[in-house]
């Protein structure tokens, strides 16, 4: 390319996209300011730049507190997070996207990522569990996990692709119930949101999340013998451009006082 | 490209009128944005599970999801066209002060982001929406997770489409033979229908291909208001979002079925009615 030159019309569109398109040597910029760009490698003993974090739809509000503990301990670092369904985030992984560390809500989703040479070796941090989610009404009175098989009742699940889905599944056959759902969610949250919203009548969400929601369900306990848990592995990814940092991240979760937040935010140790 | 059509028309001096080189500003940026649209859809076709494609598509639900689609899309056109060509003669011919208001508010869900749609949809029409909770009460009717919900989605950020291109036509038609059929003694509903309507037949017919291609692709406002439930709520964009989580070749697979479906809507249509400005 010879030279660049600037377009006839000085639109301010044009003059904000200058420095992405005209003189840019790829016609396809990355979209969403490319946080990456500012990326740097540091040497060992100073943790500097960036990490993008893609973590299970459960890990929200823990991780985003873990978050900022980090960046507290750092001055200097940036802590980005992607929260979806631990399947979701998997294939985009494989998938080639730019992420630094993955916590997974299940060591299935794992297991595809370092099938995938995506990541080395993962560690189990937490465990959790289901729970049913009710609306503070509770308009169809539910009490008990076999009230969610009586017809008529609006009962939403996460698709059983996803994590905690997979543990619905698990936790109906578990009990011998046949469960007839009016919608398959694409993770956790949005599971949640239809009862916050007061659409459904009950749906079956972690412990973590009821606790999360601060009163806006009600969570009623899953009887231990039938209850099933999910395991979160925590890796740090191959292809990361930041590896001291996104160790540090994985450590840091580990650590005691990481620990400390997520038993806070009612999950059980490994 | 250059065409063999550029011949000189009616003795004028010898220069190139018809066709002149395309200057390279143009030429560059346009053929970029060609590749930037052609570039996905090879990679997709070129990406495509070819072998295993009947046994994908077997296995995934995919005929129950696009049947659906089908079905929902075409509904939601259908009602589009009961109430939005009405409206449409409303915004057009209105002298009302406030009509410019009232056609930028209608046609919001063109830009609304679709997922916004089925929040407030779902704040409507929802169990316990300013409406949806008056029909849960008096009907025991509730809307969410329905295929009915499904076709409310879809003819929210549809309809609008049917709108737009309608109210266009019938702006630029001719109100002259409107106005005789008037003076000849022809009642206002007779000659929208006898007169008016015929007129803007292509556009009609435009703006409901594009309605229902809308319609097909919606995927926003049909999750959050709706849900996904195979054979109830889950449409093709909805069965491909979720295959994708899993199952990318299988993902793929039904993204081919809904490319062949847009791709013969357009042969059936060669361009004919989809042009702006090539109506009537």
């Amino acid at each position: 390319m010879a030279r660049c030159r600037l377009p006839l019309v000085a639109l301010a569109a044009a003059w904000l996209a200058l420095p992405l398109a005209a003189c840019g040597s790829s016609p396809t910029s990355d979209a969403g300011g490319s946080p990456s760009a500012s990326r740097s490698s540091s040497a060992p003993g100073s943790l500097r730049g960036e990490i993008l974090v893609f973590a299970a739809a459960s890990l929200t509000d823990a991780f985003t507190t873990l978050g900022k503990q980090f960046q507290e301990e750092h001055p200097g670092t940036t802590v980005t997070f992607n929260f979806a369904a631990s399947s979701a985030l998997a294939t985009q992984i494989t998938q080639g996207a730019p992420a630094d560390v993955f916590a997974s809500a299940s060591t299935t989703t794992m297991d595809q990522v370092v099938a995938a040479k995506a990541a080395d070796r993962a560690t189990t941090f937490v465990r959790n569990q289901l729970q049913i989610a009710v609306p503070p009404a509770n308009p169809a009175r539910i009490a008990r996990l076999a009230d969610l098989a009586e017809p008529g009742v609006k009962v939403v699940l996460c698709q059983p692709e996803v994590p905690c889905g997979a543990t619905a599944v698990k936790v109906f056959a578990n009990a011998g119930l046949t469960v007839a759902p009016v919608s398959l969610e694409a993770d956790v949250k949005s599971t949640l949101a239809k009862v916050t919203l007061g659409e459904a009548d009950a749906a079956l969400v972690y412990v973590t999340d009821v606790l999360a929601a601060q009163g806006a369900v009600t969570g009623i306990e899953i009887p231990a013998e039938v209850n099933a848990s999910t395991s979160y592995p925590i890796a740090a990814l191959s292809a990361s451009r930041n590896p001291e940092l996104a160790a540090a991240f994985v450590d840091h979760v580990l650590s005691t006082r990481g620990a400390a937040v997520l038993t806070a935010a009612g999950f059980a140790a490994p | 490209m250059t065409s063999e059509a550029g011949t000189t028309p009616d003795g004028i001096p010898r220069r190139r009128v018809a066709s002149p080189r395309t200057p390279w500003p143009i030429a560059v940026p346009a053929g970029l944005a060609v590749a930037f649209l052609l570039v996905p859809l090879a990679g997709m076709l070129i990406r495509a599970p070819w072998g295993q494609l009947s046994r994908i598509l077997a296995e995934t639900q995919a005929v129950e999801a696009l049947r659906l689609s089908l079905i929902c899309a075409t509904c939601a056109t259908v009602i589009s066209l009961i109430l939005g060509v009405p409206l449409a003669w409303v915004l057009a011919r209105s002298r009302a002060r406030g009509t410019r208001y009232l056609r930028a508010l209608v046609t919001l869900p063109l830009v609304l982001p679709p997922v916004v749609g089925g929040v407030a949809l779902l704040l409507a029409y929802g169990r316990v929406g300013i409406v949806g909770s008056h029909l849960d009460r008096w009907f025991g009717l509730t809307l969410p997770f329905t295929t009915v919900a499904v076709v409310i989605a879809e003819t929210f950020v549809a309809m609008p489409f049917l709108i737009v291109s309608v109210e266009g036509a019938l702006r630029s038609g001719d109100r002259g033979l409107e106005e005789a059929a008037a003076t000849l003694g022809s009642r206002a509903f007779a000659t929208f229908r006898r007169v008016t309507l015929p007129q803007v037949l292509p556009s009609i017919a435009a703006g409901s291909v594009l309605c229902w291609a809308r319609a097909l692709g919606e995927f926003g406002a049909t999750i959050t208001f709706a849900g996904n439930l195979p054979g109830v709520t889950q449409t093709m964009p909805g069965a491909v979002y979720r295959a994708f989580e899993t199952d990318p070749p299988a993902a793929v697979a039904l993204s081919l079925v809904l490319l062949t479906v847009s791709v013969t809507v357009l042969v059936l249509l060669r361009d004919r009615w989809l042009r702006p400005g090539a109506d009537v």
